[in-house]
């Protein structure tokens, strides 16, 4: 019975992945009306909501507001809490006042509770209270009916909440047909006034065959906002879209659904791998962001009156007056869980990065190696084909400092094992690769064959640490081994076991250069809807529905930490996640998943890393050459060119594909794709120093122009280039038979200057460049130093000690300044002992300097030691000094050697 | 600091080659091989070999690219074009790209490469020089073996192309003869049916007459369809070997019909013609069994005979039984299951449908054997026709999972180990290795197609060897497949094996 059914499943999977042969099967994943509780919602009218703030209910305390809210249709109280954060931010939760139990509250993403100061109440009247937010004039808003919140500079209305009356929230409620509330609660109007109790999707909802048995019933959660001013707003990844978000109105909303998407299609709102609940707003003046810290299944309405719609209205006139001003509308809609939302007033984009950066982290700083180049693919067959592509790069002299084993490498699909034939001596093949100075990495998934053979499977079902299905058994899916096991990595316990595994004892044929990816985190069920876990599945208190765009989150977080573990706290771990959620920055790299060898597919992978560098994910990069499909040749070339210059860098390839290694396209094409690779390597240097920099301050890596020229409005919907940092301007050739590029140069009065030829152009225009195939277009900002090391060898670990070139790069008023960074490379010494080199270039005057970060006037008065014999003669730089020496006490005291404390010196006692 | 010390030390360096138990000592820049010694003179300036630029003589390896050639910097990792010369005494010199010096991996077996890293290098020239020596000597002793066989397989390709040639010549002759046999069956027909033609006039006749007539026309239609059906080779003649296919015809029943049993049926001749044939024929009617299957009922009829007979399959069949000694049962067998008999289209057809058959069989399988023929003739076997013999042949390999097939200038095949389906991996495609060595690669496209991807096909790697074999089969990408495959056929002449290693001095 059991092996029918698993064959009829398997069968399912192919007749699916034969369904969709050519593209997405969008009937496999929901729209906005077929998810019940996105439909009930966006069925919503604006303007009519039926909350009131009751404001006798006001509580002050030292670092919040509390204040109930009544919904009017059916008497159900919320509880208001507002929080004014350290950094300019402003925190806003509402939840049941006394719900029937617990409703889900997102942990382990916020790096610590935010630290709060004081609100205080400005004024208050029966209409509202007015609540100070600090200096500047900075307000908070309450009014009291309909409610709504305001925040104010000024005279200026920088964000508004339920402005458009679309907050909604499901409080829990007994179930009508099972419960002594029964009748109580069929007098209970639903918060909903065209809406019952019978409405269909309450209680139960199905999609094609999977039924959702909804034990808790309706839950969701909704709230407007309004952005006055604002024409551009971005983020909310992931999805295959252009950089600057589009309206929604009359489509489906963006949404936020981790969901392993077979062959995903391009410029649309659907869910893909990754979710991050954080949107960015851009003008010439301010930029903020909103956080919505939920992890349920989330849909994102975007409106705005410059894109043609008027759907706000008089609702904001006593503040604004004018009704020209540009204004985008964001709604947030989510399945459970609570309202809590983060707002960052900016007001600069370094303001927002760094603010956000406060609440979930930064970047985690990468071992180097793992910034320079990767080579994949679906599958390296065996030990024989692992060497020869390994010595394949070495013949054709082009650098790789990894190569990664896919799925098939393992023992039937049970990840911490290798097949037996293929893959027979593991620790051979690892010792070849170290003895060429490169790594590896092999896949591990999260899904775990339930086979009582296997370790992994047999300890998760007796220490009980897999999810449940909604009867309380192990949750079993469909995914490659068969039938699997997911473990619940929601619990701390689970975590500490899975990290446990990555010890050298526990997983055999691991060794220190191997490293680890996580794929099929979403999670991926093939036969779950929308190939993913059932909503009804239990984690413990939860369900699955309430925390599912975190399980990817947590799955990359317990691995990082297995890797750390290993080596005993020393060495920095590299993970790649294809699921993430907030905060999944701190645990390692992502990439866009299952792309396609399509040249649309190139252009779009910089939107989409640029939309999560601007979420705090910066170590980002998409599958070069293409994931599914083959790439012409000039596809793939200028993939490799782009991907050069983009975070994360990866080729890739499906299994069906042909093979694609650098040195099968003939001499030329090797020698291109040589020197894309080569430029990676030049450049590794500033990519480390920018990495350095995104763990310390959480600026992203790779920046829409408008971050550095937030005043330039041309530069607000661009997607085609990008800075690397602040220095350089990348504008990948992503045009098939391109002739020449139009690369934007931001700047009025500034210099760029092209990185290959160091012509000179001048800022502020739209510069025409011809290309041939060998171009990447890249210009270095007049101003700027970059440090590069022009040996390259074949890996980075060989260039470990080799000498840097320093590229000055002199503004208009001849003038540049830039830095350097130097550690170990792999270590958590940089952090735990200090031990990094951080040096500040700067050239003026024509003069070049290199000094410290930090400098002091401070200097050496006099050196005092004990037990001392004395001297002949004491030097300092080759001059002497003079000396006291007390025989009596053997004490020397050198007298006003005079260096800076700053400086390096070493005295010489003679 | 510490590191000018090194690049002065680098800068010349004494080469000690020890080999035989002489010492030698050339004093030159560390990285810059013999040949090139004398541009590098410490009395003068240096100038970049390619005449770029000129520089003083302390500018040569002191870690700084002066030249775009990277000429000044032999020994060091300072150009990004530069090579270093290993001298590697007792194996072979060698140019390593300069990225790899000092990088902490030992790439030259003297262990020069790596003297600032602090990576301990093995000199392992010697050890290395032996191996090289044994496999070379190895390879030569194959080589040589290897040699000798193609010689031999290049001997018996010329007398087999001339056996063919004239094989031809003798189908073209023996056309004259096939004529003849029409002409008689003709006859023979014509005989049988005169009876069937007279009822039908006379419109009565007695029973008893017509229906000896009729088994009269039946016996020799039967007896017709046997000759063709024993003349394997259709050459007009139904000969011993021909007649031993059917061990059913046994005179004394010990299960094995021997030459002199079956000359005996033949009436002691080697081969019979039809009309010998039909003298013999009462002597083993009773025990013959037709080697067709028994004829089901077929609406086939009105078929065009082309496409009765797929061209392929007759090529082999015909190419498979092409000498007179070749009695494969299995290829017949094979061909069986693949091809609907002429002789099983006939035994449904009427008498006057027979005759326009028989005549049809004959006009048909005649050019069937000429294209064989002239097919295998064209074939490229090579600049000698050393690969001739793989013809028709197959090897096999099993694997794991797979039992993989490769009938060269043919097809090769995949077959599941525990059960399963073949799988065409491809068809005989070209020769296609590199321009100065075309046969070292066979190509076979067009193989079973794959889900989402291309048509299976296989590239054939042959290396030399004394057996004929298959060694190994790899997927290196999905539906590539890749087979190494020994062959005495691509064995060179063994070169002197004294000039395969060199020492430099």
């Amino acid at each position: 019975m059991v092996s029918q059914s698993m064959g009829a499943l398997s069968l399912g999977w192919f007749a699916l992945c034969l369904g969709v042969a050519v593209a997405v099967d969008r009937g496999n994943f929901k729209t906005c009306e077929q998810s019940a509780f996105c439909k009930r919602q966006r069925a919503m009218k604006a303007g009519q909501s039926p909350y009131r703030a009751l404001l006798d209910t006001l509580e002050l305390s030292d670092s919040r507001v509390t204040l109930q809210l009544i919904n009017d249709n059916n008497k159900v109280h919320l509880l208001l809490e507002l929080y004014r954060l350290q950094g300019n931010m402003t925190r806003v939760k509402i939840n049941e006042l006394k719900p029937l139990k617990p409703r889900f509250e997102v942990p382990d993403v916020l790096i610590a509770d935010p630290p709060t100061e004081p609100l205080s109440v400005v004024s208050r009247d029966e209409n509202g209270v007015v609540l100070s937010l600090g200096d500047e004039a900075r307000r908070l808003i309450v009014s009291a009916q309909p409610f709504r919140l305001d925040i104010v500079e000024g005279p200026q209305v920088l964000l508004s909440l339920n402005s458009r009356g679309l907050l909604a929230f499901e409080h829990l409620r007994p179930r009508k047909d099972t419960s002594t509330f029964g009748k109580a609660w069929d007098r209970i109007k639903c918060i909903f006034s065209s809406e019952d109790d019978n409405q269909p999707g309450l209680w139960e909802e199905t999609f094609k065959s999977h039924t959702d048995s909804k034990p808790n019933g309706p839950t969701s959660i909704s709230l407007d906002f309004s952005l006055p001013g604002v024409e551009h707003v971005y983020g909310i990844p992931e999805h295959a879209d252009n950089l600057k978000l589009k309206s929604t109105d009359g489509g489906d909303p963006y949404r936020l659904y981790n969901l392993d998407v077979f062959q995903y299609e391009l410029y649309n709102p659907m869910a893909l791998y990754g979710a991050v609940p954080v949107l960015l707003s851009h003008n010439a003046q301010r930029t903020m962001g909103i956080f919505w810290f939920n992890a349920a299944e989330t849909w994102v309405d975007i409106s705005s009156n410059t894109a043609g719609k008027t759907v706000f209205g008089k609702m904001l006139d006593y503040v604004q007056g004018a009704s020209e001003t540009p204004q985008t509308d964001i709604r947030w809609i989510s399945e459970s869980g609570i309202i809590d939302v983060f707002i960052m007033l900016g007001p600069k984009p370094a303001d927002v990065f760094t603010q956000y950066a406060s609440l979930t982290g930064t970047q985690s700083f990468p071992p180097l190696s793992a910034l320079a180049y990767h080579q994949c693919r679906w599958n390296y067959n065996d030990q024989e084909d692992v060497r020869a592509v390994n010595q394949g790069f070495d013949e054709h002299d082009i650098p790789c400092d990894f190569i990664w084993l896919d799925i098939e490498h393992t023992d039937g699909k049970r990840y911490f094992t290798w097949d037996p034939s293929k893959f027979p001596k593991p620790l051979e093949m690892l010792q070849d690769l170290t003895d060429k100075r490169r790594k590896m990495v092999a896949i591990v998934d999260p899904h775990i064959k339930v086979d009582s053979g296997y370790k992994i499977h047999s300890e998760l079902r007796s220490k009980n640490l897999y999810v449940k299905n909604k009867d309380g058994a192990d949750y079993e899916g469909w995914c490659w081994p068969g039938n699997a096991g997911y473990p619940d990595f929601i619990r701390p316990d689970t975590r500490a076991w899975w990290a446990s595994m990555f010890a050298y004892d526990q997983y055999e044929g691991s060794t220190e250069n191997l490293y680890t990816w996580n794929d099929m985190n979403e999670p991926s069920v093939f036969n779950g809807p929308e190939v993913t876990m059932h909503k009804d599945a239990v984690h413990g208190a939860w369900e699955h529905r309430d925390l599912h765009n975190l399980y990817g989150f947590y799955v990359q977080m317990a691995t990082a930490e297995g890797l750390i573990q290993r080596s005993e706290g020393k060495e920095r771990p590299f993970v790649l996640t294809r699921a993430f959620f907030a905060g999944s920055q701190r645990y390692g790299a992502v990439w866009t998943g299952d792309n396609a060898a399509e040249w649309d597919h190139l252009k779009i992978s910089i939107p989409m890393c640029l939309n999560l560098n601007l979420v705090g994910i910066s170590f980002c990069g998409a599958d070069v050459g293409g994931f599914f499909k083959s790439p012409s040749t000039e596809l793939l070339v200028r993939w490799y060119q782009a991907g050069a210059y983009q975070p994360f860098f990866r080729a890739h390839a499906h299994m069906d594909t042909p093979r694609r290694e650098p040195w099968l396209f003939g001499p030329e094409n090797t020698a291109l794709i040589r020197e894309a690779i080569l430029q990676r390597y030049a450049l590794l240097p500033y990519w480390y120093q920018l990495f350095y920099h995104a763990y310390l301050t959480g600026q992203p890596i790779m920046r829409p122009l408008w971050v550095e020229y937030p005043g330039d409005a041309s530069t607000f919907a661009m997607d085609d280039q990008y800075l690397l940092g602040r220095d350089l301007l990348v504008h990948p050739v992503t045009e098939e038979g391109a002739r020449g590029i139009t690369a934007y140069l931001p700047g009025q009065g500034e210099v760029w200057y092209d990185v290959h030829t160091f012509q000179k152009h001048n800022g502020a225009q739209n510069l025409y460049i011809p290309v041939t195939i060998s171009s990447i277009p890249v210009f270095q900002h007049g101003g700027s130093i970059i440090p590069k090391k022009l040996r390259i060898r074949r890996s980075s670990s060989c260039m470990e000690n080799d000498p840097y070139t320093f590229i000055v790069a002199l503004s208009p008023q001849r003038t540049a300044e830039g830095e350097l960074y130097i550690d170990d490379g792999h270590t958590f010494s940089y952090r735990t002992e200090k031990k990094f080199i951080h040096r500040r270039l700067t050239f003026a005057n024509n003069t070049l300097t290199s000094r410290s970060d930090f400098s002091t006037p401070s200097w050496i008065e006099r050196v005092v030691i004990l037990g001392a014999q004395k001297p002949n003669k004491v030097t300092l730089r080759m001059s002497s000094l003079d000396f006291e020496f007390d025989t009596a006490m053997s004490v020397l005291t050198l007298r006003k050697p005079g260096m800076n404390v700053g400086a390096d010196w070493s005295i010489l006692l003679q | 600091m510490q590191h000018n010390v090194n690049w002065l030390q680098a800068l010349l360096v004494l080469s000690l080659s020890v080999t035989l138990g002489w010492t030698v000592e050339v004093q030159r820049p560390r990285g810059v091989p013999l040949t090139k010694r004398q541009f590098y003179d410490e009395a003068k300036p240096f100038t970049c070999l390619d005449g770029s630029r000129t520089i003083p003589f302390d500018r040569v390896n002191d870690d700084y690219c002066d030249c775009k050639d990277g000429s000044d910097e032999p020994g060091t990792a300072a150009c990004p074009n530069g090579s270093f010369h290993c001298t590697n005494a007792g194996y072979r010199p060698t140019f390593i790209p300069s990225s790899r010096i000092n990088d902490g991996i030992c790439d030259c077996c003297d262990g020069t490469d790596e003297y600032n890293s602090g990576a301990s290098c093995q000199n392992t020239c010697k050890e290395l020089g032996r191996k090289e020596r044994e496999a070379l000597q190895k390879l030569a002793e194959i080589t040589k073996e290897g040699f000798l066989l193609k010689q031999q397989l290049i001997e018996e390709a010329k007398k087999g192309q001339q056996e063919k040639q004239s094989r031809l010549s003798e189908l073209q002759d023996s056309r004259k003869g096939h004529e003849d046999k029409v002409e008689a069956l003709r006859t023979v027909k014509e005989t049988a049916e005169q009876p069937e033609k007279e009822a039908k006039e006379r419109h009565l006749k007695a029973w008893e007459e017509h229906k000896a007539a009729l088994r009269l026309e039946k016996e020799k239609a039967k007896m017709a369809e046997v000759f063709l059906e024993l003349d394997d080779n259709a050459d007009g003649f139904v000969d011993v070997s021909e007649l031993q296919t059917h061990q059913e015809l046994d005179p004394d029943g010990d299960g094995t019909l021997t030459d002199t049993e079956a000359q005996g049926l033949l009436g002691g001749a080697h081969k019979v013609d039809s009309t010998e044939f039909m003298n013999m024929w009462s002597n083993m009617k009773e025990k013959y069994v037709s080697e067709v299957c028994p004829p089901t009922p077929s609406s086939d009829l009105d078929k065009d005979p082309d496409s009765v007979y797929p061209e392929d399959d007759l090529d082999e069949d015909a190419a498979g039984e092409d000498d007179e000694d070749d009695d494969d049962d299995d290829d017949r067998d094979d061909d069986d299951d693949k091809v609907i008999s002429p002789l099983q289209v006939l035994e449904k057809l009427s008498v006057c449908e027979r005759e326009r058959w028989c005549l049809l069989c004959n006009a048909a399988l005649l050019p069937f054997s000429f294209r064989a023929l002239e097919k295998e003739i064209s074939f490229d076997f090579g600049p000698s026709s050393e690969f001739a013999y793989l013809y028709s042949q197959c090897y096999e390999l099993t694997t794991n999972e797979y039992i993989y097939r490769l009938c060269p200038f043919n097809r090769v095949s995949q077959k599941p180990k525990y059960g399963g389906s073949e799988t065409s991996l491809g068809s005989w495609g070209s020769w296609s290795g590199p321009e100065d060595n075309k046969y070292s690669v066979m190509k076979y496209e067009h193989g079973m197609g794959c889900w989402q991807g291309p048509n299976r096909s296989t590239t054939v790697k042959l290396t030399c060897g004394k057996e004929t074999a298959v060694v190994s089969t790899s997927e290196p990408s999905r539906c590539e497949y890749l087979m190494e495959f020994t062959t005495p056929a691509v064995c060179l002449e063994p070169p002197n094996i004294d000039t395969q290693v060199h020492d430099e001095f």
